[in-house]
């Protein structure tokens, strides 16, 4: 049940003074974003950072299909192609996309079910910083002796030291690892936050879909995560201190780290899918003027997917020599997901039917997303039969079938979410005729990169080669797939450039641009920092829209909520710290003592961790107390 | 826009349309010439219908939705329905049919492609080792080993005994049978036959780092009269007996002196001593193989000096190290000996090195 804030008394001590450092209290400059603790300040950062290295990532995938725009081409060598599509697949699933879904989670969860902030803000805080370091840990590797070339998903042997002595392989290992902090941190944040913070009368059954999805991917996170901790300090143990679990010379078992590595991959497919979903669940509804038709099935098959997910990861081993019945039982469970899936895209539909449906730019992404994400679950079905996946797996195909669950289906989501966020974000409109160009261009182009690469695959195309052989018909799909690079980055330039233009000249949007159904809508444009004035109380599932058409909902009337003072002492607002980001950057530099073996270094962070995590649990309260009524904020109060 | 559409879309869009038809190639897996891959395919086929009828249902009615339910200057609420159960049943029946469609064929195949099977006589044993980043096959029944070209006779089943020496390899020849992953420390085994007599092309397809793009092979079906006088060259008691030709004859000298016996087998080299280590491609009868390098090239003299001139310009990153300096000014000669000797290995005196059978898309 809701949790309101009617019998929190006012904090006895707001300043233990047992910390370290002061708590700082800055409002502006780099000091105040270095230790902020605001949920949307964070989303910020960490949209920001994940479009940051995106780009990195379209720049590796540029020059990878430059590169086999024609058989023959010598653009790079074959170490330096490696080492491209390995950080591109890093970069898009660890440092791209999974943390957009963090970063639109981390702005909107708190506004959706109205309230103030997450549960934990400065873990909130570390989350985002040790997912940047993660990054910047990882990037750091192309000047320190090379980028990891095993791939994304980096199958031992090829990760021990006798095939691999360079360093990228420690970089992509103590980078996840560090990176896989801030995911795992910022997931049981948000479970607590969705669990106990809701606004009073907003029921589990009464949260929008979005905050639905980021539920269950954050418990995906929670159990998928460590298997690959495990797997991922195995390797960290066989390199740095000569353990033997990979090493296929002292009887090690190559196909393990695969077994470990899927069960949380799989998942991990779902943890960057299941956000999407959510935002098109809350794209679709807006613009058709409709609620998502079958919320409880909607809820439901988001749940079953996310279950299902643990039991599928061997279908990206069909080819390892499992077996007839293992690969019999994968490819049954892989297919049931295909089952809730389906009703997805039927209930996508069917909101939209009888509805009133308006085509912004964000819901063409929607639409776009609807279009491909049927086609990668088409080649996904496909894929989940062993037999055909013998001859497609580890070809082009798998590599536009993942494409366009990814992009096509995750991506152009997100790409609707910024449009239909933005004016939230930053209280002005990206420009809609510019922006329907741009998804022309973006749409054409993806597809052109894309679709074509099935053909090549079934044609006898390996990925991960960075050439292919003149005259067997490979030419003409590549050539294709390269000049969509051309059409598609224009449309990121053009997106960029939007932005960028919106933000500087954007029409002022006002606080509900789009007549839109959910609570955030409902907070201005950008929203303040303590999100609402009042205490929102929720009387129907879509919670904004029942107050802006009560005739047209069927919700309770909130009576039982009449007469209660939420906010009795004031808003209280957590103060800022220093310690999240100092916590953070230990760990970042312990992460260079291992993989560089200085031990002194090593300790040295060690007990910097140990000084920052007691400064930070004897911080105190702190923070400061609003008083909407007054417009007086007292700080320290 | 629009005139860039133009300019640039419609030469791509007629250009697809015109090589689109032809889905043949000889590393297709769209143009099965063996039952395993016919079984694939056939598959995937029917799963094609299936997502045709999909696709049509789904943006069909998205394609309805888009033209019937535009807001236009609409602006009335519609009615705010929260959905249907029993059309939500019967939306969820359906995926289930479709899913069960597919799932019943694919568990058939399964079992038809994918069994381990016991070799008895009748079976053609073959065991294949990947190596960074070449491919070496072992027949125990005939007491032969060679590398980079599988040779089969069309009549027998083919059982692989597939296994690494180092990392992960994948043995992927998409005309006679889908992928099966080479781990060290584990066997896995792949069954096929190849009926129809002809040159399939293969390659890794898994990741094996450095030359992994260049790790190819080749598969010849033949006669089963053409394969037996194949697997006879390898017929040598005692020593070598190297062909009259004082090229020939003198290339097999530098063979030794250049260092080449350091790794590479050749049979009868030194009598009954061995040279080489079976690390290293064995190059017995080389002289018989349509390709070079593990099939990178076709096997001509030219490509030949070419390769052993500078193997890493034809193949980065492989292991094969350059035996002649730039400026050695006997380079030319060496190397053409060399490569007259090592393309006589398993020929017959009279003939020049043999033509190149596999090398083009008509050839199969």
């Amino acid at each position: 049940m809701a949790i309101g804030r009617r019998d929190v008394p006012a904090p006895a001590t707001p300043d233990a003074g047992g910390g370290l450092l002061a708590r700082p209290a800055w409002t502006k400059g780099l000091g105040s974003w270095l230790t902020t603790v605001d949920h949307k300040r964070l989303g910020i950062l960490y949209i920001l950072t994940s479009f940051t290295f995106m780009g990195l990532a379209s720049i590796e995938a540029f020059i990878i299909r430059l590169q086999l725009a024609a058989p023959g081409m010598e653009l790079v060598s074959p170490d330096v192609y490696n080492q491209l599509f390995t950080m591109h697949g890093v970069t898009m699933i660890f440092l791209a996309i999974m943390p957009l879904g963090t970063g639109f989670a981390n702005y909107f969860v708190p506004l959706m079910i109205g309230a103030r902030d997450l549960a934990f803000p400065r873990l909130n805080a570390f989350g985002y910083w040790v997912y940047a370091f993660g990054g910047l840990f990882v990037y750091s590797s192309f000047f320190l002796g090379g980028a990891p070339d095993v791939g994304w998903f980096a199958y031992a042997p090829l990760t021990s030291l006798s095939n691999n002595p360079g360093n990228g392989t420690d970089f992509y290992m103590i980078g996840l690892l560090i990176g896989g902090i801030g995911s795992l941190v910022t997931a049981m944040n948000l479970i607590v936050t969705i669990f106990s913070m809701r606004a009073p009368g907003m029921t589990m059954m009464r949260m929008p879909v979005f905050v639905w999805m980021i539920l269950v991917t954050s418990f995906l996170i929670v159990f998928a995560f460590p298997p690959l901790t495990i797997a991922l300090t195995q390797i960290v143990f066989d390199r740095t201190f000569g353990t033997l679990f990979y090493v296929p010379e002292a009887g090690g078992l190559p196909i393990l780290w695969q077994h470990l590595f899927w069960i949380f991959g799989h998942p991990e497919v779902y943890i960057v899918i299941l956000p999407a979903f959510g935002v098109i669940s809350e794209v679709i509804p807006t613009f058709s003027r409709k609620p998502i038709f079958g919320y409880p099935v909607m809820i439901l098959s988001g749940i079953f997917i996310g279950f299902m997910g643990f039991a599928v990861w061997s279908h990206h081993m069909f080819t390892t020599g499992l077996g007839p019945v293992a690969n019999t039982a994968f490819a049954l469970t892989s297919f049931v997901i295909g089952v809730p899936t389906g009703v997805k895209i039927f209930n996508w539909l069917g909101t939209m039917w009888g509805g009133s449906v308006r085509f912004t730019t964000s819901m063409l992404y929607a639409m776009a997303f609807l279009f491909m994400f049927v086609i990668g679950g088409i080649t996904g079905i496909m894929l989940a039969m062993p037999p055909f996946t013998a001859q497609a797996t580890d070809s082009y195909f798998v590599v536009a079938h993942f494409h366009y669950v990814m992009g096509g289906g995750a991506l152009f989501a997100f790409f609707a979410g910024v449009y239909y966020w933005f004016p939230k974000l930053t209280g002005k409109l990206l420009p809609e005729r510019f922006g329907q160009w741009t998804f022309a261009a973006m749409f054409i182009g993806f597809n052109m990169i894309f679709m074509p690469q099935h053909f090549a695959g079934l044609m006898g195309m390996p990925r991960r080669t960075q050439t292919y052989e003149a005259g067997i018909g490979l030419e003409i799909w590549n050539l294709v797939s390269t000049a969509g690079t051309f059409v598609m980055g224009t449309a990121l330039f053009m997106l960029l450039f939007s932005v960028i233009y919106a933000f500087r000249n954007g029409t002022p949007a006002g606080n509900d641009p789009w007549d839109a159904r959910t609570l955030e809508w409902a907070a201005t444009s950008p929203p303040q920092h303590h999100n609402f004035d009042e205490q929102p109380i929720v009387t129907d599932r879509d919670a904004f829209w029942a107050q802006k058409y009560p005739e047209a909902s069927h919700g309770d009337d909130g009576s039982q909520w009449e007469g209660m003072d939420f906010d009795a002492h004031g808003i209280h607002m957590p103060g800022q710290s220093w310690y999240p980001f100092l916590l953070a950057t230990s760990i970042f530099i312990a992460g260079y003592g291992l993989l560089f073996e200085n031990w002194p270094l090593s300790i040295l962070m060690l007990v910097v961790l140990v000084g920052a995590t007691y400064g930070w649990a004897f911080e105190g309260v702190g923070g400061h107390h609003v008083h909407p009524d007054d417009g007086a904020e007292a700080a320290g109060d | 826009m629009t005139r860039w559409f133009r300019s640039a879309l419609v030469p791509i869009l007629a250009a697809l349309l015109l090589s689109g038809c032809d889905f043949a190639g000889p590393q297709s897996a769209l143009d099965p010439a063996g039952p395993i891959a016919q079984a694939q395919l056939d598959l995937f086929n029917w799963s094609l219908w299936l997502s045709a009828l999909v696709m049509i249902g789904t943006f069909g009615v998205l394609a309805y939705v888009i033209l019937r339910y535009r807001r236009g200057q609409r602006t009335d609420i519609p009615e705010q329905s929260h959905g249907n159960p029993k059309l939500e049943i019967a939306l969820t029946i359906v995926p289930v049919i479709i899913v069960v469609m597919v799932a019943v064929p694919t568990v058939r195949t399964i079992f038809a492609t994918e069994a381990r099977v016991t070799p008895t006589e009748e079976d053609l044993v073959v065991k294949v080792t990947g190596y960074q980043w070449w491919w070496k096959f072992e027949y125990p029944e005939y007491g032969i080993t060679t590398a980079n070209e599988l040779r089969l006779p069309t009549d027998r089943r083919v059982v692989l005994q597939l296994d690494s020496a180092d990392v992960l390899h994948s043995f992927w020849v998409p005309r006679l049978a889908g992928k099966r992953d080479m781990i060290p420390n584990q066997g896995n085994q792949l069954t096929f036959t190849a009926p129809e007599a002809g040159t399939y092309y293969g390659q890794c397809a898994e990741l094996c780092l450095g030359a992994h793009a260049y790790m190819k092979f080749r598969v010849i079906s033949e006669e089963p009269a053409a394969f037996e006088a194949w697997a006879d060259t390898f017929d040598i008691d005692g020593a070598q007996r190297v062909q009259a030709d004082p090229q020939v004859q003198r290339g097999h000298q530098l063979f030794a002196q250049k260092g080449c016996t350091t790794c590479h087998r050749v049979d009868g080299y030194r009598g009954t001593t061995e040279v080489g280590t079976p690390e290293f491609p064995d190059l017995t009868n080389f002289g018989t193989r349509t390709t070079l390098g593990a099939a990178i090239l076709p096997n001509t003299q030219e490509n030949l000096e070419a390769w052993l001139r500078d193997p890493d310009d034809l193949k980065p990153g492989n292991y094969m190290p350059a035996l002649w300096s730039e400026d050695d000014p006997d380079a030319d000669e060496e190397i053409a000996a060399v490569a007259a000797y090592l393309l006589s290995l398993g020929t017959p005196d009279e003939t020049e090195a043999r033509a190149f059978v596999g090398g083009t898309h008509g050839d199969r």
